[in-house]
Order: C-alpha cells, then structure tokens, then sequence
C-alpha cells in the first residue's frame, strides 16, 4: 500500500493546481473583479455624482457590488470539477473531504475575494473616500470576502449540477451574507468617515473564523450530497 | 429505552394511517381555539391603553410570528433527523412544514405592516427583528426553490435538509432581536420575568388563539406529509392495496 500525502500536502496540491488554472484561464477571476468595479462605477452614473452624496454612498455601493460579484464568480467553485469527475476523486481519495473543499474554499478566495479586496480601495477612492480610509477598507473587505467566500461554497455544493443554479445560489447565499453585509459596510462607512472602525471589524473577522469552522463541514455535506 | 414505537413512524403506510388518525384531534380544536381565541380577543377583550382597538390585530400577528418561527424549527430539525438516520417520513414532513411555515411568515409580515401603519406611522422598517422575519421568509423560498430544482427526490431531500440546518441560525436571531438590539418592535410582553405585561382578559385569548394555530399547522401539516409520501410511493405495493382494498365500514 502507498503511502498517503498529508491533508496539508494535499491541500498545498490543491492550491498549485488551481492557481495553475487560473492562470491558463485568467478570465474566471478577472471577470468577478471587472464586474465589480462596473457595478460600483455604474451608481455614480446612476446618481447626482455630487461629491458628499457619492461618499454616503460608498459603503452601500462596494458591498452590494462585492456581495453580486462573489455569488457571481461562485459558480466556479465547483462546476468544473463536479463535471469533470475531480470531485468524486477528492471524496475517493480518503484525504478528509471537508479539508480539501476547504482548501478548494480557500483557492478560491485567492482567485476572486482578494481581488475583489485590493479592487475595492480603488473604487473607494474613486466614488470620494479619503486616501486615509484605503487600510481600513482593504482590512473590510479582506474579512468580508473570506465569510462570503465560504457562505457562497456552501451554495455552490448545494446547486452543483443543477441546471437552474444560478439564480438559485443567489437566492441561497444573499439571506445567509446579511451579517457580513451590515458589519462590512459599517467597517468601511466608518473607515470613510475617518472613524475608528475596529468594533465592526473584530465582528467581521469573528464572522470569518466562525465560517472557517462551520461552513466547510455544511459546504462538504453538500458537496458530498450533490455527487450521489 | 424502547424506540420501537418511534421507529414504526418511520414506516410509510404506517405513518400514513397513524396521521390520518391524528388529523380530526387535531383540526377540530385547532378550529374551536381559534374561534374561541378570536372571539375572546376581538370581542371580549378591553382596549389596549395606548393603542385602542387597533391592537387587536395582535391576536393574529403574534400566534402567526409564533407558529412561522415554530414551523421553521420543526422543519429544520425533522430535515436533520432525516439526514442523519435517512428516514424519508421525515423528510416528507420537512417538505410539508414550508409552504406552512411560509404562509405563516407571511401572514405575520403583513399584519405587522398593517400595524405598524398607524401605531409607528410607517408600513416598514428597517428594524432587527422585522428584517430577521423577512429573511426567515427567504429561507423558507430558498427551501423550496431548491427542493423543485432538483429532480431526483432522495438528493433534493437531503440537500435541501442541509439548507435548512444551516439555516436555523436565523431563529433565535429573530427571537432576541429585541433583546439584543435596540428595537421599534416592542419586547416579549407574553413569557416573561414577573408575568404577562397585559391583564388575563388579553392573554387567554392570545394564548388560546397561539393554541388554534399551532394545532392548525400540525394538522395541515400532517395532511401535507400524507400526501407527500403517498406521491413518493405511489408505486410501492402499499399504496396500491390502499386503493384497491375495499371500503371499510367505520
């Protein structure tokens, strides 16, 4: 019998294989990003872009378009590799399923939330916040992106394969990202405001730790579920 | 401990039967505290201090509040137990609970708007607890649009029941949210330290109408969940004598 590589190994395997990818088929994380700034810059366009209403703005207009685009780019997470059979290989490979969806989870992020986290102070700045708010935006969005990320995997193994998932996934997710939602766009309205923003903050980051130990065990019964 | 009994239910003919049983029990007197409930709080009870009449509506938005939230953990934990020890009545009863629970939720969205209008001067609000209710009605809309997309009926059992586990976080959100957070919405004034904040003449019948409708939602319930394992086994061999047998006399 062969010895087995470690969680952790399989998880560093996982991790490389996806970046890879998506570097060979740059388009899966450049398009949540290029729709996400679409989106925030379509509200200045959409409104009186007077400087002091675009800054109350803001906040409303970063999150929505961050929470759109990760159900968006969701829909990555899993597809391919449900399709292509990868995903019956992770289950039969007796490494625990719940690490590897995490580790899948968490490549993921990499691709499309922080992307979305280094985007975000740019469009900030662009719709009037102060250069001084930029840390605390980036540090909301980072915490914010992570809980989405796992929230939106547990969509995604609950959808795969559907054939109407997508609206589906939406609708599965927006109700569960509320919190994530309300404390993020307190962190980034105060950050604008040049407001200590640590209390919603801490709250998001609890968010976070709280989906890292909850959510891949829900996302891999999914998973687990939509293989059958 | 004997689980015999329970695991009978997990029988479908013989949960069939045993439901069909229950249901008079419970329809009957969930019509006559309703009516008994409804009669006491509209007709009999005094006025609200401060809001007269118009706070009569509480003997509909409340017990329905009670009977949406209800109707959700009943749902979640019958999916749960579904899920772990594979029983499919359960499931069929989780299936069963969402139109309910839905329909409920609804109803108390509405009440509290039609209250909400002249007491706090605005149909909605964005309030903790009235926005915790409305994701309680997403919930049970994800719930059932996930149970529809997937056709094969064991894989929309069980992933639907994963939905609904993770979503029972949201239930005592909307219970404390009026503990937790500043809220419009007034506190609990019913279970309470120090009893009731209201004189029997109000309580009994609010109590008797919470009674009405939770008996209510057992009993669609029940008629539902029949329904939904006769539709599941309609070619199984029970189903079959069920129909063919003939009529018993009572």
């Amino acid at each position: 019998m062969t010895s087995r590589p470690s969680l952790y190994a399989a998880a560093l395997l996982i991790l490389q294989r996806d970046l890879r990818l998506a570097v060979r088929r740059p388009g899966e994380w450049l398009q949540p990003v290029a729709f996400f700034i679409c989106v925030t810059l379509l509200f200045p366009l959409a409104l009186d872009p007077a400087p002091e209403r675009l800054r109350q703005l803001a906040p409303a207009a970063l999150w929505i378009a961050a929470l759109l685009s990760s159900v968006l780019a969701i829909d990555f997470l899993f597809r391919e590799d449900g399709r292509d059979g990868t995903l019956e290989q992770f289950a039969l490979s007796g490494q625990s399923f719940t690490g590897l969806v995490l580790a899948k989870t968490l490549t993921h992020w990499l691709l499309t939330g922080l992307p979305l986290a280094v985007a975000a102070p740019l469009a900030a700045v662009a719709l009037g916040a102060p250069t001084a708010a930029i840390p605390g935006v980036l540090l909301a969005l980072l915490l914010g992106s992570i809980s989405l990320s796992l929230l939106g995997s547990i969509g995604a193994g609950l959808t795969l394969g559907l054939r109407r998932g997508g609206t589906l996934v939406s609708l599965i997710v927006l109700p569960l990202a509320i919190p994530a939602l309300v404390f993020g766009a307190q962190a980034t309205d105060l950050a604008i405001r040049s407001e200590p923003a640590a209390a919603p903050l801490y709250l998001l980051a609890a968010l976070a730790v709280l989906g890292l130990t909850l959510a891949p065990v829900a996302s891999a019964a999914a998973v687990r579920i939509g293989l059958e | 401990m004997n689980w015999v009994w329970f695991h009978r239910f997990g029988s479908p003919p013989y949960f069939y039967a045993v439901a069909g049983r229950i249901v008079p029990w419970l329809a009957w007197p969930a019509g006559l505290l309703i009516v008994a409930g409804l009669y006491g709080g509209v007709v009999m009870a005094p006025p609200d201090y401060q809001q007269s009449d118009a706070a009569r509506i509480m003997y509909v938005h409340v017990p329905a509040a009670y009977v949406g939230l209800m109707s959700y953990t009943v749902m979640a934990i019958s999916a749960a137990i579904g899920l772990v020890w594979r029983l499919k009545v359960c499931h069929a009863v989780a299936a069963a609970c969402a139109p309910i629970g839905a329909s409920f939720t609804a109803v108390c969205l509405i009440t509290g708007m039609l209250w909400g209008q002249p007491m706090w001067g605005a149909w909605w609000v964005w309030d903790p607890r009235l926005v915790s209710m409305l994701v309680l009605l997403f919930f049970f809309i994800g719930y059932m649009g996930l149970r529809g997309a997937i056709d094969d009926v064991q894989r929309a059992d069980r992933a639907s029941a994963v939905l609904a586990s993770v979503g029972i976080i949201n239930v005592p959100i909307v219970h404390y949210s009026v503990v937790w957070w500043n809220s419009l919405h007034q506190g609990a004034s019913l279970i309470r330290k120090g009893g009731p904040a209201m004189p029997a003449s109000m309580w009994v019948p609010l109590v008797l109408v919470i009674f009405g409708f939770t008996f209510y939602f057992y009993a669609v319930m029940l008629v539902r969940a029949r329904a939904e394992v006769l539709r599941r086994d309609r070619g199984g061999s029970w189903v079959r004598e069920l129909l063919t047998a003939p009529e018993q006399p009572k």
